[in-house]
């Protein structure tokens, strides 16, 4: 792996992953592409383990007693380290943007809650923005297609550091879709809440993503990838989801979110 | 008018039901969010000029008491009138009386929010008061019965061959018995039999987009000059807008103006800008006899000093409601009241209830796109979130989520009891889920199985697990 300057002066050796509870149930292997990444990159990384969720569910459904509860216990599990890495910009955008607004009436945590986010990073953006990887040496045969994840894409500016990186990939091609930063309907809760809307949603996500032709979707939140993956299998498409690590740290041969073991 | 927003579902099945309404949403969908996206790429201090915008707002609304005094004390100085209407039924009786005090026996209206916020026309037409709508979308609406569907667009929800049928249907009794095809040929139509309505009004009633304390000027951008006809024939003009509508002077109007057209539809600026400033002078050619504002709170002032205060920067572009993919999938009707889109979704639960708009803020994945183009940067997902958070307060939160949530909470505050769960569950997922990769169908998931496959666990364990192994 090769990388090159600019670098921020002081480089953040101790990394904690912040492996976030779908990848822990649904698809550990976007977290040990975390980990190759963050590894080859120079950093020690460590998984603190009392660390649970974020607390988005709770967040966005107005339980602010029991986010205030989960959030403390995050920042608890996460204290000490150089930076708090998670593979998804939905819950890194949770500790580096909403923690500090939890604990208003709470200097003390508060003052946690803003060190925490100041050294609280999406997967890709820390790579790119903070270590400077510019090559990660990896080879994908296919064309890919990538959905900007909302709270990424709006709320940390993750846009360019995923398309830079997969140029570096070999024997990958990046076909845009038309409208690649508009929600594809996940929403957390929100797709069960509203399925008809959400379905409405992911429906013409699909049909962009059909449209560039690629045979492989990628995106940094897992959540939106089981949506889309969701759909794209339910409407019989056999474009392949990913996430977008995974391609990254050369474990592109695994089986795609949503098929089966092979052999 | 009568709120629906607690059948949103319901709204929603048939909004996504509807063809015409499809075929609709999705011109609408790219255009809008194209044209202002070129805007405001052509204007380099585009940003910038959000930020100062914005900053115009808040001081407004810090210091609104005295803006709006200004404001009346210049109206009056111009010979003009000043009404305060506290509620909804204070503007109706003002604006009524206004009307009987001339015999009105019509109004021309030119497109108001807050005229519809206030079910003005059901008012007028029960004291055999016809009001005319005189935008060309109003008019069309009126003449189907229908509220509009977009704040700045209100028949936005119909097909061309819908407005033709219904031209059609009200034209042909004045001789208009062909059916028209051309979008151009339907305008001329348009034009031509409102043309005689505008002659005939006894008041013209308009909103208003800014109200400059300065100069005691009401602002109005349209880009069919209809405002300007509503406000110069009539004997009597009426100013409807609401209280936040307020700014401190005509520089302030002039970096707000940059921003809403742009944000609104693209333009650089809307086809026309008109100041009204008083009644007619001694030396002016023509302009209403008389000249009255009304200024409705209807629950504004008690937002001012809380946390959803953000939501009165809103100067009413729908940018949110063009960008935003909820809206972009049901349209504006299924909101259930005036104001839909992002900016509804805060505003409605304030002015209608948030038991009866309960649906309203929930129903947002929080993708952010409304906020990242909202010209006065109304942090709209986090006023939506703060809606929740009254919900939640109110034990309003639908019984199977809050139950969902605490047994999802009691766990994820116990990461021994957390790990034993996870690790279970995603045993079972993974076995049942083997063969195939992902469920068709799932118990207590059918919001997610209706319409798509739910991806099964990777198998050999969860993370956390396998990590433990590997550090073992």
């Amino acid at each position: 792996m090769s990388t090159s300057s600019p670098r921020p002066p002081v480089r953040p050796r101790r990394v904690a992953l912040f492996v976030t509870c779908l990848v822990d149930l649904f698809r550990p292997s976007v977290g040990f592409a975390a980990v190759k990444l963050l590894e080859d990159a120079g950093c020690t990384v460590e998984v603190p383990p009392l660390q649970v969720c974020c607390g988005q569910p709770a967040y966005n459904t107005g339980d602010r007693t029991t986010t205030r509860a989960i959030a403390a216990q995050v920042i608890d599990a996460f204290e000490g380290y150089d930076a708090v890495v998670a593979p998804s910009g939905s819950c890194g955008g949770m500790l580096s943007h909403h923690y500090p607004g939890l604990f208003d009436d709470d200097p003390a945590l508060k003052a946690r809650a803003e060190n925490l986010a100041g050294r609280s990073y999406e997967l890709i953006a820390f790579l790119v923005d903070v270590l400077g990887v510019r090559d990660v040496g990896a080879r994908y045969q296919g064309s890919v297609t990538y959905h900007d994840s909302c709270s990424g894409l709006r709320e940390l500016g993750v846009k360019a550091q995923p398309r830079n990186l997969l140029g570096s990939v070999q024997g990958l091609e990046l076909r845009e879709m038309k409208t690649p930063e508009v929600c594809c309907g996940f929403g957390g809760t929100f797709c069960v809440k509203y399925p008809e809307i959400s379905n409405a949603m992911v429906g013409e996500k699909s049909a962009d993503i059909a449209a560039t032709g690629a045979d492989t979707l990628l995106a940094g939140d897992l959540g939106c990838l089981m949506n889309m993956a969701g759909k794209l299998q339910r409407e019989g498409s056999a474009v392949r989801v990913r996430h977008v690590a995974e391609v990254l740290a050369g474990m592109g041969d695994l089986p795609a979110i949503g098929e089966p073991e092979r052999g | 008018m009568e709120s629906t927003a607690h059948a949103f579902k319901e709204n929603v099945g048939h909004a996504l039901a509807d063809p015409n309404l499809q075929d609709s949403l999705a011109k609408l969908k790219v255009g809008f969010s194209e044209r202002r996206r070129q805007a405001a790429e052509r204007l380099p201090e585009f940003e910038a000029l959000r930020d100062r915008a914005r900053d115009i707002k808040n001081h407004t609304l810090a210091h609104l008491d005295f803006y709006l005094e200004e404001f009346e004390r210049k109206v009056i100085g111009l010979g003009g009138h000043v009404h305060w209407a506290p509620t909804a039924a204070d503007a109706r009786r003002i604006i009524a009386e206004l009307c009987q005090s001339v015999n009105a026996r019509t109004v021309a209206k030119s497109k108001s929010m807050v005229a519809e916020e206030i079910a003005l026309n059901e008012h007028l037409e029960a004291l055999g008061i016809a009001p005319i709508e005189t935008d060309l979308g109003e008019y069309i609406i009126q003449l189907r019965h229908e509220p509009p569907s977009h704040i700045i667009a209100p028949a936005v929800h119909l097909t061309k061959d819908q407005v033709a049928d219904t031209f059609l249907e009200h034209h042909a009794k004045l001789g208009f018995d062909k059916r028209l095809t051309e979008r151009n040929d339907l305008v001329a139509e348009a034009r031509y039999v409102l043309r005689q309505k505008f002659l005939d009004a006894d008041v013209g009633l308009t909103g208003a987009n800014f109200l400059v304390a300065e100069t005691g000027s009401s602002m109005l951008v349209t880009n069919e000059g209809n405002a300007d006809l509503s406000n110069t024939l009539p004997r009597m003009h009426i100013v409807l807008a609401s209280i936040e509508k307020v700014i401190p002077t005509l520089e302030d109007a002039a970096v707000l103006l940059r921003v809403l057209a742009r944000s609104a539809t693209g333009q650089e600026s809307s086809a026309y800008t008109t100041l009204n400033t008083g009644p007619k002078r001694h030396e002016d050619l023509d302009g209403p006899e008389q000249y009255h504002v009304v200024l409705l709170d209807n629950g504004r002032s008690s937002v001012l000093g809380t946390e959803m205060q953000d939501i009165l920067r809103c100067i009413r572009c729908g940018a949110c409601m063009n960008h935003c993919p909820v809206y972009g999938a049901v349209g504006g009707h299924a909101y259930g009241w005036v104001y839909p889109g992002p900016m509804g979704a805060v505003l409605t639960p304030q002015l209608v209830g948030v038991e009866e708009a309960s649906n309203l803020p929930n129903a947002s994945t929080f993708c952010g796109r409304c906020e990242s183009v909202c010209p006065v940067r109304i942090p709209l997902p986090k006023l939506m979130r703060h809606w929740r958070e009254r919900e939640f307060e109110k034990h309003l939160t639908p019984k199977a989520v809050r139950q969902g949530l605490a047994m999802w909470s009691f766990a994820a505050r116990r990461p021994a009891l957390y790990r034993r769960l996870t690790a279970m569950a995603n045993r079972v997922l993974a076995l049942f889920g083997r063969a195939d990769g992902r469920y068709r169908t799932l118990p207590l998931a059918g919001g997610w199985t209706r319409f798509r496959d739910f991806p099964a666990p990777q198998p050999g364990g969860t993370f956390h697990a396998r990590w433990a192994k590997r550090k073992a």
